[in-house]
């Protein structure tokens, strides 16, 4: 077994919620009269758990709740959640920026931490300064700056411009320097968020790559929080996913990218939407997403299996072989990107009349990351409208997350439209 | 194998210490620091068409202004050969060091709260870096302060002009250390508690302008004792002037360059004293608040 760099144990952070401010010094006075009597702190018993869907009663919550890990050297630990798991507070913890309420952190080495690139850039000073400030405050000499200057300016591609000042750079020009700074960091553990959501195409490719040579190449030990599960997959040996402050699971990253995916929101209570049109003999009363692995999911991945399940309310006898069910997904600016037309496919609905859901299966969803509107049509024996059982837009919502469809081991861009099988001849 | 505890680097708690100032940390910092020195010089007066000149213009102009107003309107007499307009450019140039140290540690929390929420390094550098950037700042403004009383000596020397540097000059870094204490001190007691109350932040602006009426800054010290003994100044308001280790500088620094006014061993003991608790008071509320700041800024 590998040796332990950085163990956490019963990490709890608790937040005010409310305005803080009124009451501020009441508290303050009330926690200060319960210290010096040796009582413990009022305050830290009626946090709640933080759902931020729900309404509590207390004003006081746990941001994080008793998280234990261990992190050995070399690996490269993700952090997945959804917004509001607690994966910033917990890096804020990590990187010392903030103090856990209970627990502590302890580690063997270095911590340096990349919570945005460019901190502390200054406008009025050249790219050739700015790298120095910026490397000296993500903790660094201005002796390994100097050794490291030309790879730096090299990497961020800048070099016409390295003595202008920044607030002449256009904005991708100054995130590719404070990238680049942060790349040649060689801390024990490296702690970063979603910094790589960053730059344009190109340059998101080559800040993956360098990622990948830090993690693989240098064995360094990474902590990584993001939200790209086509990058944690790819970067990470193992996985942590975070709910409402508390780890609930831990294992290697593909089961905790799947454990992630499948446990998010799904099924959508569609029972009260009013904007329904049709006569109603049968209505989708929920739609909901599985994976290969038949896990309920709210958001696939590029170029995976997906299968899109439409759960049947029977109100009246409807001719089931007679069926017509249009599904279509739509970007943004609810234009139709794909859509699945069973009178087109030739589908024969008869087995509904057994079943309560109409199930249509991709083997490969080629759209590419984006958010994704789905609307759905059920017709009995037209394709027109009027004749329609039921017809709700945006009837539910799939997030897209990049995938690599082409198995290049490089993600594929994301955009709002799809990818379609093909190679470039290698002879002609 | 069970490792033990003894070989952990360093524990991230909420546990908090008295003064728990890793002083090789911030040794390991120290390039952050001349850093922050040289961003502070750089980037100040970018893009002003005066530039640096600004350095000597506003000292050059209060100057002219106090001397005009408390010397030949209020008659404030600066003492026998001793040009008015000397005695007050000191005492600003002086004044200036300390309240911008003052005003800039002050606003620590606040106005780092970008870089601070998201990357640690020893928060105490970035008070320390702002007192040694006005540092240079100062030592510009005493160089004006040196051509002019260059002048005043080659214009005046026929007549009566007796301001003369004397040998406590050797001082000179002593007192600008005891400002910067003072200064630091101050400034990192407000901007910890600003952190959570901003009511500070308000008084900060002009209690600093009022302060400096209380630290004799345009006026002799021996002044404010002669108003208090013939009874037109309460007393009360004398010892405030008096006690206030802000007067016993600016006093001191008149005194080693000027010769004028008063100097004793007790004061500068008494006031050493005062800077020193000061800071320490400042550095350890500095240190607890830093930990958790981010959380209630």
């Amino acid at each position: 077994m590998s040796d332990i760099i950085l163990k956490a144990e019963n990490i709890s952070k608790q937040y005010r919620l409310g305005l803080v401010g009124t009451g501020t010094i009441s508290h303050d006075l009330n926690r200060w009269w319960h210290k010096i009597r040796g009582k413990e702190d009022p305050y830290l018993k009626i946090g709640e758990s933080n759902d931020r869907s729900t309404k509590g009663s207390s004003e006081y919550v746990w941001a994080l709740q008793d998280i234990n890990f261990n992190l050995h050297r070399g690996e490269v630990l993700g952090i997945i959640g959804k917004n509001g798991a607690g994966k910033s507070t917990l890096l804020k913890i990590l990187s010392k920026v903030t103090t856990p309420t209970v627990g502590e952190i302890k580690t063997k080495g270095r911590i340096a931490s990349l919570l945005e690139v460019g901190t502390g850039f200054h406008g009025e000073m050249t790219g050739k300064e700015n790298i120095y400030l910026n490397g000296a405050i993500l903790g660094m000499t201005k002796k390994e700056i100097s050794s490291k200057i030309d790879e730096i300016i090299e990497f961020s591609g800048c070099q016409r411009y390295i003595d202008t000042p920044v607030k002449r750079y256009s904005s991708g020009m100054t995130v590719r320097l404070a990238f680049a700074v942060a790349a040649f960091l060689e801390p024990e553990i490296l702690v970063i968020d979603e910094v790589l959501a960053v730059g344009d195409a190109e340059f998101q490719k080559k800040a993956i790559g360098k990622m990948q040579d830090i993690s693989k190449g240098e064995g360094r030990t990474v902590i990584f929080v993001s939200h790209n599960m086509a990058a944690v997959k790819n970067l990470c040996t193992r996985g942590i996913v975070l709910e409402h402050g508390k780890v609930v699971f831990t294992g290697n990253q593909n089961e905790s990218v799947d454990y992630y995916l499948s446990n998010s929101i799904s099924n959508i209570p569609l029972n009260d939407r009013k904007d329904r049109v049709g006569n109603k003999n049968i209505i989708v009363k929920a739609i909901s997403f599985f994976n290969k692995n038949g896990d309920s999911i709210s958001q696939a991945i590029s170029g995976e299996y997906l299968r899109v399940r439409l759960h049947i309310q029977k109100n009246r006898p409807v001719d089931f072989s007679k069926l017509f069910v249009g599904i279509a997904f739509l970007d943004n600016q609810e234009k139709k990107v794909v859509s699945f037309l069973s009178d087109e496919m030739g589908s024969d609905f008869s087995y509904v009349a057994d079943n309560n859901y109409i199930d249509l299966m991709i083997p490969e969803f080629l759209l590419r990351s984006a958010v994704y509107n789905l609307t759905f049509m059920i017709t009995e024996g037209s394709t027109r409208s009027t004749d329609a059982l039921d017809v709700l837009e945006n009837a539910a919502e799939i997030t897209v997350l990049e995938g690599d469809y082409w198995n290049t081991g490089k993600t594929n861009r994301a955009g709002d439209f799809a990818i379609i099988p093909a190679t470039y001849e290698s002879k002609l | 194998m069970k490792k033990n505890d003894s070989e952990w680097l360093y524990t991230i708690s909420p546990k908090k210490s008295l003064i728990n100032l890793n002083f090789v940390e911030i040794w390991r910092y120290r390039d952050l620091l001349l850093l922050f020195v040289k961003r502070d010089i750089i980037t100040l007066y970018k893009q002003t068409v005066l530039g640096p000149l600004w350095y000597f213009i506003q000292p050059l102009f209060t100057s002219v202004i106090f001397t005009l107003i408390f010397n030949n309107i209020a008659n404030i007499d600066t003492g026998n050969g001793i040009p008015p307009f000397l005695f007050n450019l000191i005492g600003i140039t002086t004044w200036n060091y300390f309240s911008t140290c003052l005003t800039g540690t002050s606003d620590t929390f606040k106005s780092n709260q970008n870089i601070f929420s998201k990357v640690y390094f020893p928060r105490v550098i970035t008070p320390l870096s702002g007192v040694l950037s006005n540092v240079i700042k100062f030592g510009v403004q005493l160089l004006v302060f040196i051509l002019f009383y260059i002048y005043f000596y080659i214009s005046l020397v026929d007549t009566q002009m007796t301001a003369r540097p004397n040998e406590y000059i050797a001082l000179l870094p002593f007192v600008i250390l005891l400002m910067a204490l003072l200064g630091l001190g101050l400034g990192m007691v407000i901007s910890s508690m600003t952190t959570k109350y901003r009511d500070l932040s308000f008084l900060v602006g002009f209690g600093v302008q009022l302060l400096m009426y209380a630290s004799a800054v345009m006026y002799p010290l021996s002044l404010i004792e002669e108003k208090v003994r013939n009874g037109s100044i309460p007393e009360i308001a004398g010892y405030l002037v008096a006690y206030n280790p802000m007067s016993t500088i600016i006093e001191l620094m008149r005194y080693i360059t000027l010769s004028t006014g008063e100097f004793s061993l007790f004061n500068l003991a008494y006031t050493t004293i005062i800077c020193v608790l000061i800071f320490l008071i400042g550095l350890i509320i500095f240190n607890r608040t830093e930990k958790s700041f981010i959380d209630t800024v």
